[in-house]
């Protein structure tokens, strides 16, 4: 999966939880979770999607890593990329 | 006959509308079962019945808005004929406008003698079929007895049902007069406590190391597990407050204030939140929440929290001071779990805390109680591994 799916991915989930979201006005080099609104529930919930869509856990002590939706992205590549390896 | 009635889903709702029947005439019911679907002006809610029985007769029909008290339909108690719940129903049911080619039947036939020759068919499928221009007595009837039932109305009218009014405008109604009532009526005090929250957070992280994402448990659930804990030692808090008297509460039935992502607010209850375990309050938590954004809660969430808590500080503010949700008593606040400064022993050390703040009703409790709940809330998220 390249980046640009991933980011795909990303985006669909992130839509399907906050569905009022215009991907024109999101900066993917800013803080993702002030700029939409999602609490530790939503986050929680993107997550789980995630886990369920890419088959990926991510572990708690690395959200800190997840601050843009260029970070999760890079982040999951590399997740991905070593499962493949 | 048991009369199902359309309950109060929360203070500030006086009517609602009819938006489905999940049991259609002849079906048997069991108490909590679901029965209809009502659109209130904060979500359309699924509304359970409290009684064991059979649908008999579908009072109200879809679309049809009518205030709390009246009954949408009737149903048969265990045992109960429908030829026994039609002689004693006090209301003769309306007199039919005679059709157009036939000679109207007389009035004078005893009532049980016209129920059992004439093909049976509930007031609102009559009334509905008025509406949709319908003739009734060339339909087949699909209820008990043959009898002819809103839905088969429906079906021959094939009318859709018209779209649910501006949910936004008529929440922020509902809101408004709630909130209204509440500051008229209620003398509020308030106290707030500032709670370190080092041993709940490492707890917690180490836990959820051990847990797969969709096992994972949030600061919040532990918070409500620890405001059910605590009330036991301030019951005052955890009730209602009715016709001039405290009402305390048979559970610990927290409604949980979540945010509506479109604007708005709605607080539906978890249930015996302090008999449930973590992970069993964290599934009921996360359960909750996505139904009440996608507007699809049950009535006796609605209708039975004992108390409220509100955690604002995902949103950033240090601490929020609620304004209690009538007819309870109380409300929790829970501001933004930080890092701050903290003296202990002479110490001052940079610690995770929490401000936790209590909004009460004076009529009900005193500000002795109302602290001797927040010092026991603090000293349960001090053994989070208790809760």
């Amino acid at each position: 999966m390249n980046e640009l799916e991933i980011r795909t991915r990303v985006l669909e989930i992130i839509k399907s939880i906050a569905p009022e979201l215009e991907e024109g006005e999101l900066r993917p080099d800013r803080p993702l979770r002030d700029q939409i609104d999602l609490d530790s529930m939503d986050w929680l919930n993107v997550l789980v999607a995630l886990h369920e869509k890419l088959h990926l856990d991510i572990p708690e002590a690395d959200y800190r890593k997840l601050v843009s939706l260029d970070n999760l992205v890079g982040y999951l590549r590399e997740k991905l990329a070593q499962r493949a390896a | 006959m048991i009369e199902f009635k359309l309950p109060s889903l929360g203070a500030d709702m006086e009517e609602g509308k009819l938006l489905e029947w999940k049991v259609k005439p002849g079906e048997v019911v069991k108490r909590g079962q679901v029965i209809a679907v009502v659109d209130t002006s904060k979500a359309a809610v699924d509304v359970e019945i409290w009684q064991d029985g059979t649908m008999f007769e579908q009072v109200v029909s879809i679309g049809e808005t009518v205030p709390v008290g009246t009954v949408l339909a009737t149903l048969l108690a265990p045992g109960e004929t429908p030829e026994q719940a039609a002689l004693q129903k006090r209301e003769v049911p309306p007199a039919r406008p005679a059709p157009k080619d036939v000679t109207a039947p007389a009035a004078a036939v005893p009532l049980a003698t016209t129920l059992a020759q004439r093909k049976p068919v509930s007031p609102a499928a009559r009334k509905r079929a008025r509406e949709l221009d319908v003739d009734v007595d060339k339909l087949p009837g699909t209820g008990p007895h043959g009898a002819v039932t809103v839905e088969d109305v429906e079906k021959a009218g094939a009318r859709p049902v018209p779209p649910p009014a501006d949910r936004h405008a008529e929440m922020r109604k509902a809101i408004a007069a709630a909130m209204s009532r509440s500051k008229r009526e209620i003398p509020h005090y308030y106290l707030s406590e500032t709670i370190p929250m080092q041993r709940a957070a490492e707890w917690l992280a180490r836990e959820n190391e051990k847990r797969s994402v969709t096992e994972r448990i949030l600061m919040g659930a532990l918070q409500l597990k620890a405001v059910a804990l605590a009330l036991a030692k301030a019951p005052e808090l955890n009730g209602f407050w009715r016709d001039g008297a405290f009402q305390p509460a048979t559970g610990v039935h927290i409604g949980v204030a979540i945010s509506i992502r479109q604007g708005g607010l709605i607080a539906p209850a978890i249930h015996e939140v302090d008999k449930k375990s973590l992970a069993e309050l964290m599934r009921a938590l996360s359960d909750l929440v996505s139904r009440a954004r996608a507007g699809s809660l049950r009535s006796s969430e609605m209708s039975d929290p004992s108390i409220t808590v509100t955690n604002l500080g995902e949103q950033g503010v240090e601490a929020v001071f609620g304004v209690i949700y009538p007819p309870q008593v109380a409300l929790v606040g829970f501001g933004r779990l930080e890092t701050r400064p903290w003296s202990e022993n002479g110490q001052v050390l940079a610690l995770p805390l929490v401000t936790a703040t209590l909004s009460a009703d004076h009529r009900a409790s005193d500000g002795i109680r109302g602290a001797r709940f927040l010092a026991e809330l603090r000293e349960r998220l001090q053994h989070p591994e208790e809760l």
